[in-house]
């Protein structure tokens, strides 16, 4: 289907696109790569009266990284992390999770500061960046604020990004030497939406361990049930870990049916069996 | 209405637009460039995969304004390319074929595969082209094409 008409701008800076979110009679939205909201458009599932192209401002380009982490700029493209085209902190799970990102050709527009800020349940970066403790930067009218993605994603399609807001990128701590992670998904067919995402990420240092569940009825969420036994047994048992799911999946996706709830439990051993090679 | 020029398989040209009109819309109707072909226009069926700044894009989920000033190279864009022309006989000999719907964007995005990936395996060529649906084939002449293709320009280029 055709998307019903909008306007459409490409400001050159980010202080020029903050102006123009500030147009309180008009529904009016970011675009970066559009791979995710240019099909709601042809949908006709989200009604826009003016998009913003914020894809091709060099600011949302930037790339950083000191001893202690790697700052990735909103813009970066999931085909950029995947082909190591930008420094990694995560020794190798980012790449491996762009990689599995919808399609090529979709991963070549796509961008990570998009997939956080549009928050669908099913997205990778949300549920990875949390477990890998990353910090959103954001920038709007009243100024700079950072914020840890775990608080930042609120819910389905749920951020804390309010009017004017432009998330800037990702401030992402690197994985030390010797630590520890495992990822799994699982998806109808490769490059479909996830049924269901885990993580587990063992840093080895002191910080907690983090079990993070996606593609849940709402949002990427923590597991402490899980992680606390994780933290807790260098041997583990899985009967044991299969308890901790139960416990986690009953406030995490409350709502799921037994079928989901198989799912999330797979995605879960087979992240800590990963971790735990 | 905006105004857009985009260089379109080498020629510098500038159109005047609707801002929903997606690339493919702008390609077929104002540019005569029917060789895209519009399946699902939601992204979820890669028919009109071609390429935007040497990039595979799908050109049903990008705006033609989000190309103003980048190079988009089209099916008909490709006539003389090398590995095209290798994918076009490997396609035409191992019957990768059917109806011709889902072909253009096929071979576009085979020849992203044989770019990224020298000699691929049968499980990368179908990791790789999961996003391509089509609907007559099954597929199997399709990534077999696309392997013996890989496997001549190896060859060629005497790795």
């Amino acid at each position: 289907m055709k998307s019903a008409p909008f306007d459409y701008i490409r400001p050159k800076g980010v202080a020029e696109a903050i102006a123009a979110l500030k147009q309180e009679d008009k529904s009016v939205s970011l675009i970066a790569g559009g791979q995710s909201l240019l099909v709601l458009l042809s949908l006709r599932m989200a009604p826009v009266d003016l998009l913003v192209d914020i894809g091709r401002i060099d600011e949302l380009k930037t790339v950083s990284e000191t001893s202690t982490h790697v700052f990735l700029g909103a813009a970066t493209t999931h085909a950029m992390i995947e082909d190591g085209g930008v420094p990694d902190p995560s020794r190798g799970l980012m790449p491996r999770v762009a990689s599995a990102i919808a399609y090529r050709a979709i991963r070549n527009h796509g961008t990570i500061g998009g997939s956080v800020a549009l928050a669908d349940p099913a997205a990778d970066w949300p549920a990875c960046l949390m477990a890998l403790g990353a910090t959103a930067a954001i920038r709007g009218p009243a100024g700079e604020r950072r914020e840890a993605v775990t608080d930042f994603v609120q819910g389905m399609y749920t951020t804390t990004l309010q009017q004017g807001e432009v998330v800037l990128g990702f401030d992402i701590p690197r994985l030390p030497a010797g630590a520890r992670w495992g990822a799994a998904k699982v998806t109808r067919k490769s490059g479909a939406f996830a049924s269901s995402m885990a993580f587990v990420i063992e840093r080895g240092d002191g910080a907690p361990v983090r079990v993070i569940l996606g593609a849940t009825a709402s949002h990427a969420q923590p597991m402490p049930a899980v992680a606390a036994y994780l933290s807790q047994h260098d041997k583990i048992d899985e009967a044991e870990i299969r308890s901790a799911v139960a416990a986690d999946l009953d406030v995490v996706d409350p709502a799921a049916d037994a079928y989901q709830r198989r799912n999330h439990t797979a995605t879960v051993l087979r992240a800590i069996r990963e971790a735990r090679a | 209405m905006l105004t857009v020029t985009l260089t379109i398989n080498d020629d510098e040209q500038t159109h005047t637009i609707e801002p929903r009109t997606v690339l493919a819309d702008l390609l077929r109707e104002q540019c005569g460039l029917t060789g895209t072909h519009l399946g699902c226009e939601h992204g979820a069926c890669g028919a009109c995969t071609l390429e935007v700044d040497g990039k595979a894009t799908r050109s049903c989920v990008i705006l033609a304004a989000m190309c103003d000033g980048r190079s988009v190279r089209t099916i008909e864009g490709l006539h003389d390319d090398k590995i095209m022309e290798v994918l076009r006989r490997h396609f035409h000999q191992l019957h990768g074929v059917q109806c011709g719907f889902c072909t253009p964007g096929m071979l576009v995005m085979a020849r992203d595969i044989l770019r990224r990936h020298r000699t691929p395996s049968e499980k990368t060529i179908r990791h790789e082209l999961s996003g391509q649906v089509c609907r007559c084939t099954g597929y199997a002449n399709i990534v077999a094409a696309i392997g013996a293709a890989g496997a001549e320009l190896d060859r060629d280029t005497g790795a």
